[in-house]
């Protein structure tokens, strides 16, 4: 099924079109949702921003961009974890023929510093949703013979290498004979997909049963414009998941969390075929396992629905997954009442939590905080969960310090979904009175993500039941 | 806890008042020193958004006051040996254990393994 999310973007004003120089993305083909709002944070981050001359389709691999210079092309991609390579664009078309006509009409003082006589280069064929064989692949490299190629062939350490690249759609049970769509062009960097290997929660030191994805923590710290020298702040820090992408990206980062257990590393272990955690497993030891523990500033134990911060502008983004009370209980400190009954338990020497603390709350205090506490321009970063058959834009908690960056579903079943928010401080925050009455009528809008663990688990129940009723027949 | 994350840290018990419950009083019983690169631009850049007169206070308690000045010298932004000194007690000096003293009104958090408790009742905010 071939689905062409078409959008035009707008280049920044008409001056700067046909002048900026082409660069072709290629995207991996995962958390599609999630990577235009990446590619637009990284530009900007980069001092740029997002344009492109021609339709972007959202759900392909290809997206031609213009960025004013190959240092802020190289800038995206020492970020991005959702694009794999960026090239410069030196020609493309419909058809072998139309993309020679296109290559030739490519300024040749702009090819002939990478095609010297002293230089070394190879030539790479990707074709995407189809495999060619060795013998189509030279017949393509034979084919550009018209370019004054001057240097050696290397096929190990090559000095340039350039891309012939072949799109032969989305739709694995149709491949057309020829590609839809062809492009050349000079490589220029790769992104950092391989952190997603590297950072794999399997081989984290500790974790917690709700452990964030490496590639989509990283995606948070990217739409969050996290970048080197920022202090962020994790307020439902867990085993610090979250953290730890923005450290890599040299942010200082600090969390909080209510489970006095969790931010000590105590109790039992996440892990299979290990029933308690070991005595490093905590948030400081995850940082040294990837030589990031010089970005660690603290963990607190703190109730999110409760300030511990002084007035100021203190973090440069605050990146959180609430617990929904799916696999993590949402609490917070409850009252003298039910702390006896928990001392009673031989619980630590510390007040101990837990009453109820509903969805529509969290999000209520954590906008709230995030109006405070960011600076301007700062953004927040965090998952909304979604029942989706009652789903609407409206249920998007919103703040009149805060506005709405992007939107970006993540299915969890055929009835769920979470939904990643990213929103940006814009205006200063007064004084939290103020707010109340704004807020009081959103929490009434979005009351309905209290009952989101029941209708999770009755979607969940009435799925199993219907599979076992299908396996009957 | 490092110094760095006591300059933020405030108390709000109830009936504190507006502004109050800020610096709190370290009471340590264990203080260590942990080795951390210096980034000379990160501490210049939070320089600015620290209260300097709690974090001199601060240092000082813990007896780490490692020749801070009391006011904040003017250009210390390109003061390597100044910056030197902030980076130290910002990020090297932590409080492994001890209490966290509210000024206002002298509820205590306690500080275990370096991990602040922060937690309030629902009857004390």
């Amino acid at each position: 099924m071939r689905c062409w999310a078409k959008q035009l973007m707008g280049s920044g004003g008409a001056m700067a079109r046909g002048l900026l120089p082409r660069y072709l993305l290629l995207l991996a083909q995962e958390n599609l949702e999630f990577r235009l709002p990446e590619i637009k944070s990284l530009l900007s981050l980069c001092g740029g921003q997002f344009s492109s001359q021609q339709e972007i389709h959202i759900n392909s691999p290809f997206w031609i961009l213009n960025i004013p210079s190959e240092e802020m092309a190289r800038g995206l991609m020492r970020r991005t974890v959702c694009a794999k390579s960026i090239f410069e664009l030196w020609g493309q078309g419909k058809s072998a023929e139309e993309l020679f006509t296109s290559l030739k009409n490519y300024p040749m003082e702009k090819m002939v510093p990478y095609l010297q006589s002293n230089s070394t280069y190879k030539i790479h064929i990707h074709a995407f949703n189809k495999t060619l064989i060795q013998e189509e692949k030279i017949k393509r490299i034979d084919a550009l013979e018209f370019l004054p190629f001057e240097g050696k062939v290397n096929l190990k350490n090559p000095e340039h290498i350039f891309w012939i690249l072949e799109d032969y759609g989305m739709d694995p049970n149709n491949i057309p004979e020829e590609p839809l769509d062809l492009y050349f062009g000079r490589w220029i960097a790769d992104g950092q997909r391989e952190l997603i290997e590297s950072y794999s929660v399997k081989r984290r030191h500790f974790i917690g049963n709700t452990s964030m994805d490496a590639c989509l923590s990283f995606i948070m710290a990217n739409h969050g414009r996290v970048k080197a020298n920022d202090v962020v702040f994790d307020p439902f820090v867990g085993t610090g998941g979250l953290l730890i992408s923005s450290a890599r990206f040299g942010a200082y980062v600090c969390g909080t969390d209510i489970d006095y257990n969790t931010v000590h590393g105590l109790g039992k272990a996440s892990r299979k075929n290990q029933k308690w955690r070991g005595p490093d497993e905590n948030i400081r030891a995850n940082l040294r396992q990837y030589g990031l523990e010089k970005y660690y500033l603290d963990a607190l134990i703190s109730d999110a629905s409760k300030p511990i911060w002084r007035k100021g502008m203190l973090f440069d983004a605050i990146i959180t997954d609430p617990p929904y009370g799916i696999r993590e209980a949402t609490r917070r400190t409850g009252s003298q009442k039910e702390i006896l009954k928990a001392t009673e338990r031989g619980t630590e020497n510390h007040i101990s939590i837990s009453s109820n603390y509903h969805l529509s709350d969290i999000f209520f205090d954590l906008l709230n905080s995030a109006a405070e506490y960011l600076v301007m321009g700062g953004r927040l970063v965090y998952w909304l969960p979604v029942y989706r058959p009652e789903y609407t834009e409206e249920i998007i908690p919103r703040h009149p310090c805060l506005k709405l960056i992007s939107n970006c579903e993540q299915m969890l079943s055929s009835h769920t979904s979470r939904r990643l928010i990213t929103m940006e401080k814009v205006k200063e925050f007064e004084d939290k009175d103020q707010y109340s009455h704004l807020l009081d009528y959103q929490s009434l809008l979005y009351k309905g993500h209290n009952s989101f663990r029941e209708k999770y688990f009755s979607g969940v129940t009435k799925r199993i039941a219907k599979e076992e009723k299908d396996n009957q027949k | 806890m490092k110094l760095l994350t006591h300059n933020m840290l405030t108390s709000h018990v109830r009936g504190v008042r507006p502004g109050g419950g800020f610096p709190l009083r370290i009471q340590a019983t264990e203080v260590k020193v942990n080795n951390v690169d210096f980034n000379q631009e990160f501490v210049a850049r939070m320089i600015p958004k620290v209260e300097w007169g709690a974090l001199v206070e601060a240092a000082e308690s813990l007896g780490h006051l490692s020749d801070l000045p009391h006011q904040l010298p003017p250009e210390y932004e390109n003061n390597e040996d100044f910056l030197r000194k902030v980076h130290h007690v910002l990020l090297e000096v932590e409080v492994m254990e001890g209490i966290l003293k509210c000024p206002d009104s002298g509820r205590e958090f306690p500080i275990t393994k370096g991990i602040p408790n922060m937690l309030l009742s629902e009857e004390e905010t």
